[in-house]
């Protein structure tokens, strides 16, 4: 009943497989209320992060993430770079040392990689942003944990939660990031980083089904 | 897309390596991470300018990296702000004692990764300024947006505090002469056409044949509105007045007129809006005490163009004047 480093390494590579295959799509949605960046950015990150593993993979799942995090800041640039570095980094903090981990710990990671989304970023909920997959996936995740749903059930409900919250941008009027200077025309599209954001929780389900 | 490319993923690295072929004399060129510095950096005891931001908008900012501008610019990505271990380095490389000074303009990406990078500089004693432009008065400045745009204000600034840092002023001085620049200084720009990132290869955004989007943004974010084409000197009061009104610019004021190419208009069209400028500000009583006209701030091939006013003072004048000589602009050298 433990995600063990190896889930993590298997986690990591499956969204990067994630960001490769919806890169287009990433870079279209951005394109629409953005600068047509962000599935490039996110591309050039995870390439760099698939080359960085292999030195990285016999260390421990929070040595694993920090470098992760690392490795996507001096790569991807923009405002998902910082954003997803911190989300990473903190979250590899928080677990620390570990070699394997549970639905808690992965739970106070998530916590706190949302935390530092928000701290940097100053935005709020409703803003349109990568945060709006990501406090609905951390409630339902703490929701099903509650009821004591299995690893696998609390982990689909939580990417359930990410994929409403991802869609629920869609009528939103941006207030940060690029997107924001579009005002009112911003409503109608849905944002790009709630969009990955909801593929990282989405492929975190996927992998760990059966933990 | 038709571009004078190789492989889109290289046109950033090749076009280092061109800056680094032909200019020599004036900037050395670092690579992974990658940034551009002055040929004598550091500078003992000088202030250091270091700016940065996404690639495409050349001659900004790798082209003002020189005697009497930047000592250090960062290249990012096209139209993607640059990373914090490039600055951090790019920092390092140019710190001459004095301290160094961030000129950052207003988006997300560049913001966070230059506060990173700020953070990152300071843990190793370096003394780091920052300092943000937003000059675009297309945007709403609300507390509910990213705030206004850094744009065309950013290549004044560039060449103003560059001179003053040059002259010996202090950190402190060359930051608040920088805010005070951002505080005078308002810009609008237009597209006629789109523009198509590299490694994107789809224009940015669909503009047909009889319409243009006025208050555009650099990366071709869009502005205010999108509407039929007019003449160029109904286009040129279209930018002027909103600019004019923002600050406000009064009679007897004194400025410096910036007209900027977006990177496909020619400096013939340049010349029309910058004549019908200089009568609609005549007859407002401000003044045109100085100019730059042609492509600096750039977006890419974007056919269309931006006004930048600066209102100056003695000091300004002074400092705008003062020599410079980097790739992208040159003078009294
Ligand atoms: N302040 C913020 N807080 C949280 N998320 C944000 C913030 N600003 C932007 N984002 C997220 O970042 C996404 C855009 O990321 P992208 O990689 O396209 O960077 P960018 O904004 O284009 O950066 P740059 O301006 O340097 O090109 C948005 O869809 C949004 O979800
Ligand atoms: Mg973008």
């Amino acid at each position: 009943m433990a995600i063990t480093r190896d889930d993590v390494l298997n986690w990591i590579k499956s969204y990067a497989q994630a960001i490769e295959e919806n890169c287009e799509m990433l870079t279209d949605l951005d394109r629409e209320i953005g600068d047509a960046d962000h599935g490039a950015n996110m591309r050039r990150g995870f390439r760099a992060v698939l080359e960085k593993l292999p030195s990285v993979e016999d260390k421990d799942i929070g040595t694993i993430l920090k470098n992760v995090g690392m490795t996507l800041l001096s790569k991807v640039g923009g405002a998902a770079g910082p954003l997803y570095s911190t989300m990473f980094t903190k979250a590899g903090m928080t677990i620390g040392a570990k070699m394997e981990m549970d639905l808690n710990d992965w739970a106070q990671a998530l916590e706190a990689g949302t935390t530092g989304i928000a701290k940097l970023g100053k935005a709020l909920p409703n803003d349109k942003t990568m945060l709006d997959a990501l406090y609905p996936a951390l409630n339902a995740l703490s929701a099903a944990m509650g009821n004591g749903a299995s690893v696998g059930e609390a982990l689909q409900k939580s990417a359930d939660a990410a994929h409403e919250g991802m869609l629920a941008t869609i009528p939103l009027v941006a207030r940060k990031g690029r997107a924001s200077y579009l005002g009112e025309r911003s409503a109608g599209h849905q944002d790009p980083g709630a969009t990955s954001t909801y593929l990282l929780i989405k492929t975190a389900a996927e992998t760990w089904t059966d933990c | 897309m038709k571009k004078l490319i190789n492989n889109p993923e290289d046109v950033v690295k090749e076009e280092l390596k061109g800056i680094e072929l032909a200019h020599p004399d004036l900037v050395k060129v670092f690579y992974d991470p990658d940034f551009i510095v002055r040929a004598d950096a550091p500078v003992q005891g000088k202030v250091a300018l270091v700016s940065g931001g996404g690639s495409g908008h050349e001659p900004m900012h790798g082209g003002f990296v020189g005697k009497g501008m930047l000592d250090a610019a960062c290249p990012g990505a096209v139209f993607t702000s640059p990373t914090p271990d490039q600055m951090l380095e790019a920092t390092k490389a140019v710190d001459g004692g004095a301290g160094v000074l961030h000129i950052v303009k207003n988006y997300t990406g560049d913001v966070m990764n230059f506060e990173m990078a700020a953070d990152l500089a300071r843990d190793e004693g370096i003394e780091v300024e920052s300092v943000i432009v937003n000059d675009d008065v297309a945007v709403e400045d609300s507390t509910w947006t990213a705030g206004r745009r850094g744009v065309g204000l950013t290549v004044l600034m560039e060449k103003i505090v560059g001179a003053a840092a040059e002259e010996g002023r202090s950190l402190k001085e060359c930051a608040d002469l920088a805010r005070k620049v951002n505080g005078q200084g308002r810009s609008m720009g237009m597209a006629l056409t789109s523009c198509t990132v590299p490694h994107v290869g789809k224009p940015s955004f669909d503009l047909p044949e009889d319409e243009m989007e006025i208050g555009i943004g650099i990366h071709g974010e869009p502005g205010r509105h999108r509407i039929k084409l007019e003449p160029a000197d109904k286009i040129t009061e279209m930018l002027l007045e909103p600019v004019v009104e923002d600050l406000p610019y009064k009679e007897g004021d004194e400025v410096l007129l910036f007209v900027n190419s977006m990177g496909g208009t020619p400096l013939i069209e340049l010349y029309i809006v910058y004549r019908k400028a200089v009568e609609i500000l005549d007859a407002k009583g401000i003044k045109v005490v100085r100019n730059l006209i042609g492509p600096y701030i750039t977006s890419l091939e974007m056919a269309g163009m931006s006004i930048t006013l600066l209102k100056m003072d003695e000091d300004l004048k002074k400092l705008w004047d003062a020599p410079v000589k980097t790739a992208g602009m040159r003078w009294g050298i």
